[in-house]
């Protein structure tokens, strides 16, 4: 947009049809706030820079260490066996919720109260001591024959316990979300599945869960970066996942800042790729539900930056792109 | 002639205190167009529910092809019908809704589609291929690919009926189907509808459409407070209707 530098005078000559060139509403407020910013965030870097006690070098020389690397493996193996139960758990435990059996909506209720009721470190230190409370597991008929009978000490490993932990946490959680998914199905979809004579289970499977999928997805997303993050608490049980084997580094070289600097960037760097990887599931399961055919995700970065940067003729031009068929 | 498709004995139904059905009794033939008119909450749209045991009766019975409906009798005794039973029963009767009630997250063609394949085992392209022949015979041929919310409501109800017909029922209820419609559009479902009963499809139709009923019909029942006023021929019912009621309600459908 060109700056108006023309008069009233100017503007009537030049006939009725013409676009609007005022001069925009000044905001010296939004000017001093965005000068304030940007002191601190240069002051911020500059001293990023000057204290030595960041030690950039060490971060450097840490940043790609073996030991680092597993166990940024192990934060991943972690988040996505933590999910893959939490999901499963959630899905199972909001249809029992939904049940219109008392006893199998009342399990489920207990369980979600347990679970969500309880810290998750405690969760995780449950797990861990587990053999302590059960020695021996043993897998049969209730109060009949057992078949397979384990020694909880061998059987229970840290990294089992830590995912159960995590895991059996993440279900309590994604039942709810679960939940909320199939409560905002319509009625008629339901009704229709039946009339077409589908059974309760197809009806779930075609018509309800992909349906619920659009309401579920997004909470997930943001209950996986949780858990992503939340992983690190398994440090306490001496899993060593990203967290403890930082720490077990900087117990020998005490370099406590550059590896906590290191650790943090693995996780923002993770957290990141999740958050793309969320968008590409919204829209995948938002389909049919707008008029307008999908856009990618460049096309929304790049609407985004042209819609603070349009004249008002661009932003009329794009609305009929998008809405005139 | 032979026994009716649809045979409704002595139905009771109530919503808590209501009594919304009276001891409603009814048959509908093979290759009838049967059309239940009556002012809103009279009961016609529950009574079509209960034909594919969407709703519940209390009292009485309903049988489908000659089969009783979400029910089994041994003796006196009747036995609840199990999930996978009803089923069988309900994949023998079309409905059609006032909304619609498409899958949003399926195309045209997928929502005609899946019911034959999974409730009937069809094949996906031996489906598909009928799904698509279908929704040529309602208008949609270049609609197939689109998803619900880029039809119209005309268009979307007839998907709804392309739907309903793909699992080749014995008999197609048809729920208001035109009340949620534009004007306009209300036209091109209501052509669809006399397609079908011009090639013989067993039809019950609750609607406020008096020129269809009187058109199309070949019974016409007038419901009034959860009972039967008057049922007759489309010309006795509503070219002359006898009782009181119908007369007022037929005077005010008209009027607008």
């Amino acid at each position: 947009m060109t700056p108006s530098t023309g008069s009233t005078e100017e503007l009537t000559q030049s006939g009725p049809p013409q676009t609007i060139e005022a001069v925009p509403v000044r905001h010296p407020g939004r000017w001093v706030g965005a000068a304030v910013v940007a002191l601190i965030a240069a002051s911020l870097i500059r001293s990023a820079i000057e204290n030595p006690n960041f030690h950039w070098d060490v971060v450097g020389d840490y940043l790609f260490d073996h030991r680092i690397l597993d166990g940024v493996v192990k934060t991943i193996e972690l988040t996505i066996l933590g999910m893959v139960i939490g999901i499963v758990l959630g899905v199972l435990l909001a249809v029992m919720r939904l049940s219109p059996n008392f006893l199998i909506r009342g399990a489920s209720w207990f369980y979600i109260w347990v679970f969500r009721g309880t810290p998750l470190i405690v969760q995780i230190l449950f797990w861990n001591f587990i053999a302590a409370l059960y020695p021996s597991i043993d897998l049969g008929i209730p109060f009949g024959p057992s078949f397979i009978h384990l020694n909880a000490n061998d059987f229970i490993t840290l990294f089992l316990a830590g995912t159960l932990a995590l895991g059996l946490n993440e279900g309590a959680y994604m039942a709810e979300i679960v939940r909320a998914g199939i409560i905002s199905v319509e009625e008629g979809q339901t009704e229709a599945s039946k009339a077409l004579g589908m059974t309760r289970s197809q009806t779930l499977r075609y018509i309800v869960l992909p349906q619920a999928m659009r309401v579920i997805i997004p909470p997930t997303g943001n209950e996986t970066i949780s858990m992503l993050k939340n992983s690190s608490l398994v440090s306490v049980i001496a899993l060593a996942e990203l967290l403890y084997s930082a720490q077990l580094i900087y117990s020998q070289n005490f370099q406590q800042i550059p590896l906590l600097i290191v650790a943090s960037i693995w996780y923002l760097a993770m957290t990141s790729v999740l958050s793309v990887g969320q968008f590409f599931l919204e829209r995948h399961y938002g389909r049919g539900r707008s008029r307008d055919e999908p856009t990618s995700l460049f096309d929304q970065i790049r609407s985004g930056w042209s819609a603070r940067h349009a004249d008002p003729n661009r932003l009329i031009q794009r609305r009929d792109e998008t809405g005139g068929r | 002639m032979a026994d009716p498709i649809v045979r409704v004995e002595e139905i009771h139904k109530s919503f808590g205190s209501l009594e919304v059905l009276k001891g409603i009794s009814m048959s509908v033939n093979q290759g009838e167009v049967f059309v239940l008119l009556g002012p809103s909450g009279s009961g016609k749209s529950t009574l079509l529910r209960t034909v594919n045991h969407l709703e519940k009766i209390d009292a009485g019975r309903i049988y489908v092809d000659g089969d009783l409906v979400g029910y089994r009798q041994q003796g006196e005794k009747l036995h609840e019908l199990r999930d996978s039973e009803i089923v069988d029963s309900r994949a023998k009767i079309g409905m059609v809704f006032q909304h619609f009630n498409l899958f949003p997250h399926m195309t045209a063609l997928e929502n005609v589609a899946l019911a034959p394949r999974i409730v009937l085992d069809r094949k996906g392209s031996e489906a598909r291929r009928r799904a698509t022949e279908l929704l040529d015979r309602v208008g949609l041929a270049d609609k197939t690919d689109e998803y619900p919310a880029r039809l119209s409501g005309g268009q979307q109800q007839r998907v709804a009926i392309a739907r309903a017909l793909a699992m080749e029922p014995k008999v197609m209820l048809f729920d208001e189907v035109t009340s949620a419609l534009d004007p306009e559009l209300v036209k091109d479902v209501l052509d669809v509808m006399r397609e079908l009963a011009k090639l013989g499809m067993t039809m019950l139709v609750v609607t406020h459409e008096i020129g269809f009923a009187r058109e199309v019909a070949n019974q016409v029942i007038f419901m009034d407070e959860g009972v039967i006023v008057e049922q007759g021929s489309p010309d006795q019912v509503i070219g002359n209707p006898k009782e009181e009621r119908t007369k007022r309600f037929l005077g005010q459908v008209l009027e607008h």
